[in-house]
């Protein structure tokens, strides 16, 4: 023990200050600490911080443009887009450069199909030019603006050239432009054409149709809770293991299930024909929209709202609505003044997760949503596969996220994030 | 058993049994009256049946067969919340997300009471138990023994006449449970409200009732005022139960004139009061309390008699000696004496004679 009397820092028994000497204790404890949750810290920086930080990333990402295209560039910024006149020889002629180059490389065609994103009909423009470039001779070929027209018509469209300009920088905003519905025009940015809006429905559709299916797992999966929270153990153990029986199945087995049992020559449709109380002719279409969505998904999540719910009512004792009950309340008002707002946090905590899990849901959607039950995931899983728009994929994936943190932001917000509890 | 006055009871079982699984009886066939502005203990050992009878009262638990009445109404069938009796639960059950005050406040709120005659009952609640500046705290703000002061002050705020008590002690460390039993008691006797107090804790059950209804086995094994229950236990369990006890086994060889004869497993006579043998050749506990055993042969009163005795331990425990004895061949003889200044303190090993009045030792059932 050191002196207290004198000053200054509490200093060791040999002078050292106190702190110094406590910091050099931990540090060994720290270290393996550390060490032991390195596999799991470096495992998810590369599984889950990597891919988000490259998908931040390919949102914005314009590179190839401004790469494919160097001497183009250059010459494009003296060119002024508003006078309606085509860019001058030089423009072609650094174009011819830039192309030439390209296709020796053979990256024309993803420029091609880049540039595409942002006017349709490039993307074939690039290639079949490609093909004629090979023949030209860049020295004695001049000169080039004709040459190019000649070999494509399109090569005479102003827009073309002011799509070119408009997006010659490193980065860009047109995925994301894209993601709300919305594009970069010569007049500037506005909407897309009603025709052409789906994001903004697919958005919208993907919030509302999560928040019913959380809703509607609150509904089942509160009572369910309630009564395995105030079983005896055994009887709740084996109750619980009914609960948890879908996780041990394929989802996809499960899924199809409801379509067995929800499509119009299916089981329950079957039975109410047989009951009499739909006719034959007007069989009810209950899968391939949004309920048959709205029902699946509810299905599968349902666990995920209860084990929370029920770990969180399993720690409020029945001691409360006993000394409600004594106290005068009637059965309703002990729940709702008593118990009800002690699990609060278990509602917290299983809507979180099931909306959050439900934002991003992707197979159930594809298997019985049909067209009108498809969620934004869906969409950006086509652009990922099939469309190969990784940019706009990104850009969706960026906005879905922004919009689970700010969800999360404002719970925190009004209900408390510290009122979420896992058990 | 008594049934004092069973016409003006205000709280009565009637013939009641408990079962929970349809084979055993927790409960069995149960007959109590309490009596308005009495304070009942019902104490025994977990599992004999006395938290049971209190939630069959509170209406939490519903009686298998007999009947439960308050104030002279059946109230079987009536649920708890209709019954306006007030409860102190063992873990207080004060709800976390109310304050002190609201705590309070919710009986009265249930039973549409106006917004200042509430304030001002659960003021007066709260003074009651000296905890009138804690109303805008949180339960979990409070410390155990305030906590409780809260939750008895909840079971009176809306003045029931029938208050139970759950092992509302339980909890506490032993100084405050001390001071608590007083509060209580104090409190009860100055509202005059009838009080149905379980515990397993004797001292508390002692010091608190007036009445105590000792169980065991589903049974009430006695019904009596703590002295009677200490001095004249009616059975072996209840002598063990209460207070500390010596018990000596042996054969009863004859009973004439209200003294027993009972001859120790050892070979040695002794007279006893007999208190439930009932003929020579009954097996039978003699029961002598450790410090009606007088150790000074100076001191032994005209009559008693003596026993000799070996010296296996010597306790120092500041108020009192307790010493340690083989006697008639049982090694768990113990003898308290108070720490005079002519008291000996025995050393292991000693040959002694120890001596108590025939009218000390109980014999009781085998």
């Amino acid at each position: 023990m050191s002196e207290t009397t004198h000053s200054g820092p509490m200093l060791a028994a040999d002078g050292m200050p106190l702190k110094r000497s406590l910091a050099r204790a931990l540090r060994r404890q720290k270290l393996r600490a550390l060490a032991l949750v390195a596999p799991l810290l470096i495992f998810v920086l590369l599984t889950f911080v990597t891919p988000i930080v490259s998908m931040l990333w390919r949102s914005v990402e314009n590179q190839i443009v401004p790469e494919t295209l160097p001497n183009t560039i250059v010459a494009l910024q003296n060119w002024d887009p508003t006078a309606g006149e085509l860019p001058g020889e030089d423009v072609y002629a650094a174009f011819a450069t830039d192309l030439v180059a390209a296709v020796d490389a053979k990256i024309h065609t993803k420029l091609g199909t880049r540039l595409n994103y942002e006017m349709p009909g490039i993307s074939s423009l690039f290639r079949s030019t490609g093909r004629d470039v090979k023949k030209w001779n860049l020295e004695t070929d001049g000169p080039f603006k004709e040459k190019f027209i000649e070999s494509d018509k399109d090569w005479g469209d102003i827009d073309v050239w002011k799509t070119f300009k408009r997006y010659s920088g490193n980065y860009t905003s047109g995925y994301f432009l894209n993601a709300v519905d919305m594009e970069n025009t010569a007049t500037g940015v506005q909407l897309r054409p009603e025709d052409q809006r789906i994001y903004a429905t697919l958005f919208i559709r993907t919030m509302w149709m999560s928040l019913l299916i959380t809703g509607s797992c609150l509904l089942l999966g509160y009572p369910v809770a309630w009564i395995l929270a105030n079983l005896r153990a055994s009887t709740a153990n084996v109750l619980m293991i009914l609960v948890l029986l879908p996780f041990w199945t394929s989802l996809l087995v499960r899924t199809s299930a409801w379509k067995v049992l929800l499509q119009q020559q299916g089981v329950i449709n079957d039975l109410l024909v047989w009951v009499g109380l739909v006719d034959d002719g007007n069989r009810l279409v209950m899968i391939n929209n949004q309920f048959g969505t709205i029902i699946a998904m509810t299905h599968i999540l349902l666990p995920f709202m209860i084990l929370p719910l029920y770990s969180v009512m399993k720690t409020v004792p029945p001691s409360y609505l006993r000394a409600a009950k004594s106290l005068g309340a009637t059965n309703w008002t002990a729940f709702w003044r008593v118990y009800f707002p002690q699990s609060v946090p278990g509602i917290g905590a299983g809507s979180i997760l099931v909306f959050i899990l439900a934002i991003g849901y992707y197979i159930t959607p594809e298997l019985v949503g049909g067209t009108q039950g498809v969620f934004i995931s869906n969409r950006i899983a086509f652009h990922i596969s099939t469309s190969l728009n990784w940019g706009l994929a990104a850009a969706l994936g960026t906005i879905l996220l922004a919009a689970v943190l700010l969800l999360y932001y404002v719970y925190d917000k009004i209900v408390g994030i510290d009122n979420v509890k896992l058990g | 058993m008594t049934n004092q006055g069973a016409g003006d009871a205000f709280v009565l079982f009637e013939r009641v049994q408990k079962s929970y699984d349809g084979e055993t009886l927790v409960v069995k066939d149960l007959n109590l009256s309490i009596g308005k502005g009495e304070f009942l203990t019902m104490l025994g050992p977990s599992g004999s049946g006395k938290t049971t009878c209190l939630m069959m009262l509170a209406g939490f638990e519903t009686a298998t067969h007999g009947e439960i009445k308050l104030a002279g109404r059946p109230i079987n069938n009536i649920p708890p919340h209709k019954r306006g009796i007030g409860m102190v639960f063992q873990n207080y059950a004060l709800f976390p997300h109310m304050t002190i005050a609201e705590n309070l406040a919710f009986p009265l709120e249930v039973r549409n009471m106006g917004k200042s005659e509430r304030e001002e009952k659960v003021k007066r609640a709260l003074d009651m138990v000296q905890m009138g500046t804690f109303g805008g705290r949180r339960p979990a703000q409070l410390s155990g023994g305030q906590q409780q002061r809260v939750a008895l002050a909840r079971a009176l705020v809306f003045e029931p006449e029938l208050v139970l008590m759950d092992e509302p002690l339980g909890a506490l460390d032993k100084q405050l449970r001390e001071h608590m039993q007083f509060e209580i008691k104090r409190i009860a006797d100055g509202l005059g409200i009838t009080v149905v107090y379980v515990t397993h804790d004797q001292t508390e059950a002692l010091t608190m009732s007036d009445r105590v209804a000792v169980f065991n086995d589903g049974k009430i094994q006695q019904l009596a005022p703590p002295d009677v229950l200490y001095e004249e236990p009616e059975n072996s369990f209840v002598a063990q139960f209460i207070g500390e006890n010596n018990t000596l086994e042996g054969v009863v060889k004859e009973i004439n004139n209200g003294v027993a004869l009972v001859e120790l497993d050892d070979g040695e006579l002794i007279d006893c009061k007999p208190v439930n043998v009932s003929k020579p050749g009954e097996r039978t506990r003699v029961s002598i309390r450790p410090e009606r055993v007088e150790m000074n042969k100076a001191r032994l009163q005209p009559g008693a008699h003596t026993l000799k005795a070996e010296v296996l331990e010597f306790i120092y425990m500041g108020d009192i000696f307790r010493t340690r004895l083989r006697v008639a061949g049982n090694e768990e003889f113990v003898v308290k004496t108070r720490n005079a200044p002519d008291q000996r303190r025995m050393q292991p090993g000693e040959q002694i004679e120890i001596g108590w009045l025939p009218t000390d030792c109980r014999a009781l059932d085998a």
